[in-house]
């Protein structure tokens, strides 16, 4: 199978911190691969790095088959490749529906403000939140939403855009055990429909469940990689964990 | 004999969200050091933030000496000798060093005590005693750690939580201060220590502690709990049986 990302070679300092060290990873096409390890790895670097937060030192993000290296977040969308945060957005008054409804590339650049919600747009956007279960909720303002609705919000308004590569950053983080199970459900749901997944998450029965794929990092560098009955047995892995290496 | 702290049933979490912690039951006897373990998100520093008082248990009980202090203030606990020091290394930056230590004690009203608990600070902490007319803003970062447990010490604690004390830390300088904790261990105060670095957390201390998504998992001797093998498990998940490709 061809990869649908691919990093060569990445390097990101900030300041003297080598935070990612000659970052090489694949992503395949039609997979859920994980990236793991200890507290300040580099994981979410390598996250921003892939998805044009932050330009790297030097190094190339390879996605769908173009060099987007420095790209910005914006054009990447478009392309096919989004992302959620550790922490949820502030998502300021707007309804949650209006937040879907801005949340798709193909509105451009038309403010909200003044431009009504097409039906087709709506019809997409209460089609995810259904999706998601908070339907009943498309009329309330996001910020009055509770922490664990906000990341639904937010996975649910990543794939307004119909993305091919979906970036998940700690999408367990902080949320109940209920909800954790929908969204293993729903993500294992989405892949089965053909949408690639990289996630970065420290749960890790969730990791190990879901994933195709494992790769471990560890002081900005790849540790390890592969499926995840192999990571498991690998003492190297363990090690970096308990600060052994 | 009463434990020194005791946490029996315990529930908490932050604001309205979920249970962070679970049914904590754990006890700190008076002269033990202790390390609490355990991945991300298992609720280490929530524990601690629990115990000093930042946070309330929802449920449970949590006891200083026998006595319920679930629900005091922070400052309330700091009297029955409860301290707690936090993984954001929080100095007084325009201050001195010696300010800084001094500001510890804030609540003593005896000159002669605070010069007391200053020189026995100065004397656990050589480094501190050579920088102690220095802005502790210039000080490096392990030295900021220094100061932030030594200001901790002033208030005499005999029971002192500390919070990931390596974090961002260069591993020589870490040593330093793993040493530095390992020696508290050895007065007569208590110390119970949250580290990601589970095995240099749990090389300084006597007892381990084994958190995970919010409950007690087990606890032993600090030297071979890391062998136990429910540690592999717990850091890399429940087994997964090797699958076949889905293609």
């Amino acid at each position: 199978m061809t990869a649908l990302l691919e990093t060569r070679g990445l390097n990101k300092a900030y300041g003297g911190l080598q935070a990612v060290r000659n970052c090489s990873i694949a992503v395949k096409q039609g997979s859920i691969t994980s990236l793991i390890g200890p507290n300040g790895a580099g994981k979410t670097t390598a996250f921003d790095v892939i998805n044009g937060v932050v330009t790297p030192d030097s190094g190339n993000v390879i996605f769908d088959g173009t060099d987007v290296t420095g790209s910005f977040p914006h054009k990447l969308t478009r392309m096919g490749m989004s992302r959620t945060f550790q922490i949820t957005r502030d998502l300021r008054d707007m309804t949650v529906l209006e937040n879907m409804v801005v949340s798709s590339p193909a509105r451009g650049l038309r403010s909200l403000i003044g431009t009504k919600i097409q039906r087709r747009e709506r019809d997409r956007a209460m089609e995810l939140l259904d999706f998601v279960g908070i339907t009943h909720l498309a009329g309330t303002a996001a910020n009055k939403l509770s922490y664990g609705q906000k990341k639904l919000l937010e996975f649910a308004s990543v794939l307004m855009a119909e993305p091919k590569l979906v970036l998940l950053d700690e999408p367990a983080g902080g949320v109940n055990p209920a909800l954790l199970e929908r969204i293993v459900d729903r993500v294992a749901s989405l892949n089965r429909s053909g949408i690639t997944f990289l996630l970065v998450e420290h749960k890790m029965d969730m990791v190990m469940q879901l994933s195709d794929w494992v790769i471990v990092m560890a002081h900005g560098e790849v540790l390890a990689e592969g499926t995840p009955a192999d990571i498991q047995e690998n003492d190297i892995v363990l090690d970096a964990y308990l600060g052994r290496a | 004999m009463t434990a020194l702290l005791e946490l029996s049933e315990t529930r908490a979490g932050y604001g309205a969200g979920p249970d962070i912690l679970h049914d904590v039951s754990l006890t700190i006897e008076a002269g033990k050091s202790y390390c609490i373990i355990g991945p991300n998100g298992a609720g280490k520093s929530t524990l601690l933030k629990l115990v000093c008082g930042i946070l309330k248990p929802r449920e449970g009980r949590v006891m200083v000496r026998g006595e319920s202090v679930g629900g005091l203030r922070p400052d309330q606990l700091l009297a029955r000798g409860v301290c707690y020091v936090p993984q954001e290394r929080t100095v007084f930056p325009t201050m001195t060093v010696r300010e800084n230590l001094s500001m510890g004690a804030y609540s003593v009203d005896d000159k002669d005590v605070v010069e007391q608990r200053l020189g026995r600070v100065l004397e656990l902490f050589p480094i501190l005693d050579e920088r102690r007319s220095q802005i502790a803003g210039t000080l490096s970062g392990g030295e900021q750690q220094m100061v932030t447990l030594g200001r901790a010490l002033m208030v005499d604690p005999s029971l002192m939580m500390i919070d990931e004390p390596s974090l961002g830390l260069a591993p020589t300088v870490a040593d330093q201060i793993f040493d530095t904790i390992r020696r508290l261990g050895e007065t007569d105060i208590t110390v119970l220590l949250v580290e990601q670095n589970a095995q240099r957390g749990l090389e300084s201390v006597d007892w381990g502690i084994v958190l995970d998504l919010g409950k007690k998992k087990f606890e032993g001797p600090a030297e071979g709990i890391l062998d136990d093998p429910r540690i592999r498990e717990l850091y890399l998940g429940a087994k997964v049986v090797s699958r076949e490709s889905e293609g």
